[in-house]
């Protein structure tokens, strides 16, 4: 084909190499945080908060911050309380990156603490009790991720019936008792300290780095971004998005399983009504981490610090003698402050239009 | 490029043809035709029609009465504007007279698309004047720019999937009474303007998400004709239309212009700036290299130049000598699915490529797909080293060494969010993984080399992709698919929104890869570029292969006549 109205003379004119190299050189420099730069933004931010949460303690309580030895227990205190939801939560938080919601959280901890408990599990001992515990959890997840991705329910739905059932079934099981742990090694866990750190921080610390690692170095990980970024993109690349649905879901129940071990062991009892309203906790400790309510983006540090912040506005109370009423007013509060800077940061066009889509969807 | 000529000359002659009934006879053809069943209800189609008879003799845009044709109605000083490493724009000037199509030319990234925002309110200069009919105007937000009369169409679709068409069209500025939003007044508005366009078979009551990339592209330019616009500002509309749909927008943007409505208009086709520009300002690295060109006599050469900064061949790699002996990889055989596509059957050999052209709406796209396994095909098998696929299966396609480019970028593509890097790595990323960890500095490795070839810029790849320019994201789709194994690769819309240069290197990255035996199934609607790449030729008319043969033994005038003339008749009534 001949192409005589665009076929230039081969000599090339002079180029502005210089400049682009400098040009790129800005750029380089600005970016190099790359990927993970703006999450380390939004997790300085939380960590400002959790800081003025404890300078409103120190200036309401100045009697107790005084005593180091004080200061100390009552940091760990704050993490003992957030170990239980901080587990919850990096389960929650993969289902929530990958563009999903799990309600059925504490219902799925009810289910596997009262279902670890009864008298037939416990004569297998501890192992047996772990064992179970971890199982139910793990199977009612799969349960909910082939409801959604094979069965194609909404998940809100899906995990609202499963929340509902869960906690028909715990009752049903439990015959509506509280089923006491007779396991010393089961109830040790809450009370084992090493380094004088309760055992229970240790737990969660290792399933915060584990979440980080799968999260953050893995295949498991990125496909987790890809399916909740853009499920359709995701599809075309050659990823199972469906069975992928399932192992997210798989992953909260299994967290789930771990919590309920962790809380029967603290209430050395297990019963239908615990962990009540979990899903709550989880979820908006997700969302003031950071993670996109629509998918796609999100950090297990910043989840970890959400958790940490909601168990500190709970202890400022509690030092205050101050009311739970007025705690979850608070609470509600941070919530919808977390959600505005975060609409606030990324107010570009395409940022409107992706969350425009994201509510109407 | 005779070629070239040719097609610009074909062009020229369809505005002065009696345009609005061959359309409608067409679109009532196409009524039930396989092509556009998504797009057409009999109801629908005909209310359109009588509507068109009705609006034809009613300007489609008040004008507004004060416009002068001629008079400078804006212009821009200096402005500049950064965005965090980046001076997208620096220094910008332009002015732009009432009545004239005042096109903007630069390459992938040269600030095209922030200029135009700058102007529709989205972003806000750092410096410089913008004056808007006298006076000094620099927009808080996209509703104030649309309140002054500058209308926008944005380069990236920015429709609410799930609201309807005259929702969408009208999003915003809802007709409204009494606090009630007017929605028969609006439907009615919508179907007014939809026929103008052309259109008259989408109906305004469809939801967005149910339209193909083409007819969410109408229903954004009716977004912007819904407005009292003095100025209406294009980015790359041609990007997404075939070419019998590009004729149609030019004879829109005539008639606006005609009432004294300017119009800017971005596209990186030289030949349409020839065909409907009047005059031509460059853009290169956020500088304007050249203002006011006359865009008809501007030499071609001088604009590149000006464009780039050297001289670019715009010309097809040298196809190898066929020899045909490949080994076929793919092999489709009587693919079906009911008012898409029917009955294909095709071959693709080791080392070929293998365009197919035909009309937006043809089933080329959803063909590509099926393919793919994306869609499940009711009847026919795809077969690849002869071993049968299974149906609706995307793993199973990837596994066998297929990769498809899609044809819409921002939502079947990419994770805007996510770095450059690894939106390259997408599909192969657990490739370079070991057990289970992602390699991430072989994946930028990786994605470095693809960025490189395909002159990404900027080139860093651990930017997150909503930063770059459209035709940059687009790169990186078609570049995920240079790495790894892939075998087969799909292409649908390679080079939409990709500038002049970057095409010739992305044509060439094609044929080499053609070169190492990949094989290659091509789909665009710039038939020039059809014919210039492949290898073979497949012509597709409503949901049917109606020509194969040689690129060599066929000339554009031909595919067009195949593509378009045969739905014509089909169109006539019995
Ligand atoms: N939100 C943003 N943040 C950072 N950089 C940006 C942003 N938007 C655009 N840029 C950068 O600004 C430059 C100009 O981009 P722009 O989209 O205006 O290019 P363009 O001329 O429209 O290109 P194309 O022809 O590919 O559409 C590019 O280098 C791009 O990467
Ligand atoms: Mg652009």
């Amino acid at each position: 084909m001949s192409d005589t109205d665009t076929a230039l003379p081969a000599q090339s004119l002079p180029v502005d190499r210089a400049e682009t190299a400098k040009a790129d050189a800005a750029a380089r420099l600005s970016w190099w945080r790359g990927d993970g730069g703006e999450g380390a933004k939004r997790n300085l931010g939380l960590l400002a908060t959790l800081v003025v949460l404890v300078v409103i303690g120190i200036l309401t309580r100045p009697d107790l911050y005084g005593d180091p030895n004080w200061v100390w227990g009552n940091t760990l205190t704050i993490l003992k309380l957030a170990s239980v939801v901080g587990v919850v939560t990096v389960g929650m938080t993969f289902v929530i990156i990958g563009g999903g919601i799990d309600l059925s959280v504490g219902a799925i901890v009810a289910l596997a603490g009262v279902w670890c408990t009864t008298v037939a599990t416990q004569s297998y001992g501890a192992g047996g009790m772990i064992f179970t515990a971890l199982t139910v959890g793990l199977a009612v997840g799969v349960v909910n991720g082939l409801l959604i991705s094979y069965g194609r329910l909404v998940p809100f739905i899906a995990t609202l019936a499963m929340l509902v059932a869960a906690r028909g079934l715990a009752a049903e099981i439990s015959d509506k008792q509280t089923q006491v742990s007779t396991s010393s090694f089961i109830n040790g866990i809450a009370t084992t300290k090493i380094l004088g750190i309760p055992l229970l921080v240790y737990i969660l610390v290792a399933v915060v780095a584990a979440g980080w690692v799968l999260l953050n170095r893995t295949t498991f990980g990125r496909r987790t971004v890809a399916v909740g970024g853009n499920p359709e993109a995701a599809r075309l690349a050659g990823i199972n998005v469906r069975r992928h649905t399932v192992l997210l879901y798989a992953l909260s129940g299994l967290c789930c399983g771990i919590a309920a071990v962790m809380l029967t062991a603290q209430a050395t009892s297990a019963q239908a009504a615990m962990a009540n309203l979990y899903e709550l906790d989880a979820i908006a400790a997700a969302i003031i981490g950071g993670t996109l309510l629509s998918g796609g983006r999100g950090t297990i540090i910043g989840s970890l610090l959400g958790v940490i912040i909601f168990s500190t506005i709970t202890n400022l109370f509690a030092i205050n003698n101050l009311s739970a009423e007025a705690q979850n007013m608070v609470k509600g509060g941070i919530i919808v402050a977390a959600v505005l800077v975060q609409q606030v940061q990324f107010r570009s066009l395409t940022q409107f239009l992706a969350r425009n889509r994201a509510t109407t969807t | 490029m005779s070629e070239r000529t040719e097609r610009s000359e074909g062009r020229e002659g369809m505005p002065g043809q009696p345009r609005m009934s061959e359309r409608t006879e067409r679109s009532e053809g196409r009524e039930g035709m396989p092509g556009q069943p998504r797009m057409s209800e009999r109801s629908e189609g005909r209310e359109g029609m009588k509507e068109v008879e009705v609006s034809t003799k009613e300007p489609l845009v008040e004008a507004p009465a004060d416009a002068v044709a001629g008079e400078v109605v804006l212009r821009l000083t200096d402005v500049v504007k950064t965005f965090p490493g980046v001076r997208a724009l620096d220094g910008v000037q332009l002015e732009v007279r009432a009545g004239e199509v005042h096109c903007l030319l630069g390459q992938n990234g040269a600030g095209k698309s922030t200029l135009i925002k700058v102007l529709a309110g989205v972003h806000r200069p750092d410096s410089g004047e913008v004056v808007w009919r006298g006076e000094s105007a620099a927009f808080a937000n996209p509703q104030a720019a649309m309140r002054a009369g500058i209308a926008t169409i944005y380069q990236e679709l920015d429709l609410v999937d799930d609201l309807s068409v005259a929702e969408n069209a009208f999003l915003g500025h809802e007709p409204r009474r009494f606090g009630f939003v007017r929605r028969g007044h609006m439907a009615r508005r919508t179907r007014q303007i939809l026929a103008r366009l052309g259109h008259p078979e989408i109906p305004p009551g469809r939801l967005v998400r149910h339209l193909p990339a083409a007819g969410k592209q109408i229903v954004s330019m009716a977004r912007a004709l819904s407005h009292e616009a003095r100025l209406i500002i294009m980015d790359e509309p041609s990007a997404v239309l075939a070419h019998d749909e590009v004729g149609n927008l030019f004879r829109i943007i005539r008639e606006l212009t005609a009432q004294g409505i300017a119009v800017i208009y971005i596209s990186h086709r030289m030949e349409e700036i020839r065909e409907i520009g009047d005059r031509v300002t460059v853009l290169k690295d956020g500088r304007t290299t050249a203002a006011s060109l006359p865009a008809r006599e501007t030499p071609t050469r001088d604009l590149v130049a000006r464009m780039t900064g050297r001289a670019i061949e715009y010309v097809f790699p040298q196809r190898p000598a066929a020899d045909g002996t490949g080994a076929e990889l793919l092999r489709v055989d009587g693919l079906t699915r009911h008012g898409e596509f029917a009955d294909v059957s095709l071959g693709v050999r080791a080392g070929e490529i293998v365009g197919i052209a035909g009309l937006v709406g043809s089933g080329r796209s959803e063909l590509l797909e099926t393919i793919f396994g994306a869609r499940r095909a009711q009847a026919g098998t795809v077969r690849v080293d002869g071993r049968v696929l299974r149906p609706g299966s995307v793993g199973a396609a990837v596994r066998a060494g297929m990769g498809m480019a899609p044809e819409e970028r921002k939502s079947q593509a990419l994770l805007l969010g996510e770095p450059i890097y690894r939106n390259v790595t997408l599909a192969t990323f657990g490739r370079y993984a070991r057990l289970g960890f992602t390699d991430a500095a072989r994946e930028r490795a990786e994605a470095d080399r693809v960025a490189a070839s395909l002159e990404l810029r900027p080139r860093d790849v651990r930017r997150p992709v909503r930063t770059l320019s459209g035709g940059n994201q687009q790169k990186v789709v078609v570049g995920r698919w240079l790495l790894g194994e892939t075998r087969l690769l799909l292409l649908d819309e390679p080079t939409r929104g990709v500038d002049v240069g970057a095409r010739a290197e992305l044509y060439q990255v094609i044929r080499d890869l053609a070169a190492q035996g990949v094989g290659v199934l091509l789909v665009s609607s710039e038939v020039p570029e059809v014919l210039g790449l492949a290898d073979r030729v497949l012509v597709m008319r409503e949901g049917r292969v109606v020509r194969e043969a040689p690129a060599g033994e066929l000339d554009e005038n031909t595919v067009l006549d195949l593509v378009m003339a045969g739905s014509l008749m089909e169109g006539a009534p019995a």
